[in-house]
């Protein structure tokens, strides 16, 4: 493995139960790549995310650079909003400081009012972002993002993009699941199609209309955007 | 009347650190909820009425082995938790009757804390002393546990003995309800306490501080209400619990 290489995937497998969900998935990421998961619902996205957080067992080899912290901001949450807490008592179940909280809400547009809020009365926009600076706040090399724009308004999207932005520019490594190929063609270095099997992987722009509907099924629309953020 | 006054002590404690437990209830996402974990407990205590020990000491190891069965049947099988949980009850009350005439098996169904000796009253105070400081120093990971299993082990925290931790505390403290509520009626010190907490809490320590308080104190009224009324323990703690439930649901509207 190369020094400045911080994940290395090889052949990878993964069944549950007698189903395959996962074929011959490779792939590496360097420090502060982004990399974009993307392919249609039910491809094993989110398995491959969580194969990657020790969830599934599975064959052929997943190498992290030795020491490295993971952070993970899941799609679906089961249960928090069943459980009366405040936005603060969620950042102190890992001891993280208020101030430090505080401070990584302000990057996500949001105020220093929200830590007394419950966590019940936040909108999906407002929880998504409590959700990433909660992830944040352990300092992570590499974050695993499931669909963050997934369900929250342009506002919220926004902040979250600028998130996204100002990570890269720390030399964070991402690897992002996502529907929306603008966020593709905009920050991302490297792009792995899922559909089971791999479909295609390598820069954003190498992706033409053919490879999208090897990997949707038909007819798909391309819009390449040129504008910078 | 010291032996009333320990077990009164037992009874609260008992009731408080389910009310406890009831706030971080890890099971929903697996089969081995508390519900049929009581009824799991049933054959054990039968057994150890049998033999003349206290239900306690039955009801623990039939616990574990049956929540070990559970998991099995589960992973095996992929039934959902309804049939599971239906199985698992008649299975427990039936081997239970095997065992004991139903005339004598009501201490194992409804609770019987007036007849615990002095010795028993005090291992069972000082085991559940214990298993309360436990789950109190794990609290913050164990909340961080039932809200995400992932987010957890992305956090360092190693989940599969923490779910073994309180997987032993929930055993250990529904093996000893069974004498204050019966293998019947578990469930209820658990899930009624925190459900009362949960309706009128504004925060997490609120929520977790009134579980507590609402499971020991329906147990204490509980205990009393049976001993003037002669009727048995378990069904007099239900009754003060779903009052108090109910109390606090008309309590959350009106707000």
């Amino acid at each position: 493995m190369e020094n400045s290489t911080i994940l290395e995937v090889k052949d990878l497998n993964v069944k549950i139960g007698n189903e395959e969900i996962l074929k011959d998935i490779s792939f590496e990421l360097k420090k502060g790549e982004i990399l974009a998961v993307i392919g249609p619902n039910g491809a094993g996205k989110t398995t491959l995310l969580k194969t990657l957080l020790g969830e599934y067992e599975y064959s052929g080899s997943i190498e992290f650079k030795e020491g490295i912290k993971i952070g993970y901001v899941p799609q679906r949450f089961g249960y928090i909003k069943d459980i009366p807490m405040k936005v603060k008592e969620f950042f102190e179940l890992k001891n993280v400081s208020l101030q430090d909280a505080a401070k990584i809400l302000k990057e996500l547009d949001l105020s220093e009012q929200i830590l007394e809020k419950s966590i019940k009365d936040l909108s999906s926009g407002q929880f998504q972002r409590v959700l990433i600076a909660w992830v944040l706040s352990s300092n992570p090399d590499l974050i695993l993002f499931d669909e963050p724009m997934e369900g929250i308004d342009l506002k919220a999207q926004k902040s979250v993009y600028k998130c996204l932005y100002d990570l890269k520019k720390k030399n964070t490594s991402i690897i992002l699941i996502t529907h929306d190929l603008d966020v593709v063609y905009k920050f991302v270095d490297k792009c792995l199609c899922v559909n089971k099997v791999k479909v295609c992987y390598g820069k954003p722009s190498s992706l033409n209309k053919e490879t999208l509907q090897k990997l949707y099924g038909g007819e798909v629309k391309l819009y390449k955007h040129t504008h910078e953020f | 009347m010291s032996l009333l006054i320990l077990n009164i002590i037992l009874g609260f404690l008992v009731g408080a650190v389910a009310g406890y437990l009831g706030t971080i209830l890890l099971s929903r996402k697996t089969t081995v909820t508390s519900g049929p974990l009581g009824h799991l407990a049933l054959p054990g205590a039968a057994l150890a009425l049998v033999y003349g020990i206290n239900m306690a000491i039955g009801a623990f190891p039939s616990l574990l082995i049956s929540a070990f069965l559970i998991w099995l049947i589960q992973k095996r099988t992929g039934l959902s938790e309804e049939v599971i949980t239906a199985i698992v009850f008649v299975i427990g009350v039936g081997i239970a009757l095997l065992f004991l005439p139903i005339d004598k098996a009501e201490a194992a169904f409804v609770g019987d804390i007036v007849n615990i000796n002095e010795l028993d009253s005090l291992v069972f105070i000082l085991i559940t002393l214990i298993v309360l400081i436990v789950l109190f120093l794990l609290y913050k990971k164990l909340v961080l546990f039932s809200i995400s299993e992932e987010l957890a082990r992305v956090e360092g925290i190693n989940t599969r003995n923490l779910f073994l931790i309180y997987l032993l505390s929930l055993a250990t403290i529904i093996a000893i309800g069974v004498n204050i509520v019966g293998g019947l009626l578990t469930v209820a010190i658990i899930a009624l306490p925190s459900a009362t907490a949960r309706s009128i809490s504004k925060n997490l320590k609120q929520y977790s501080s009134l579980g507590f308080l609402f499971g020991g104190l329906y147990s204490i009224f509980g205990i009393l209400l049976s001993i003037y009324t002669n009727l048995p323990v378990g069904p007099s703690i239900i009754v003060v619990a779903s009052l108090g439930f109910f109390a606090s649901i008309a309590f959350a509207k009106s707000k």
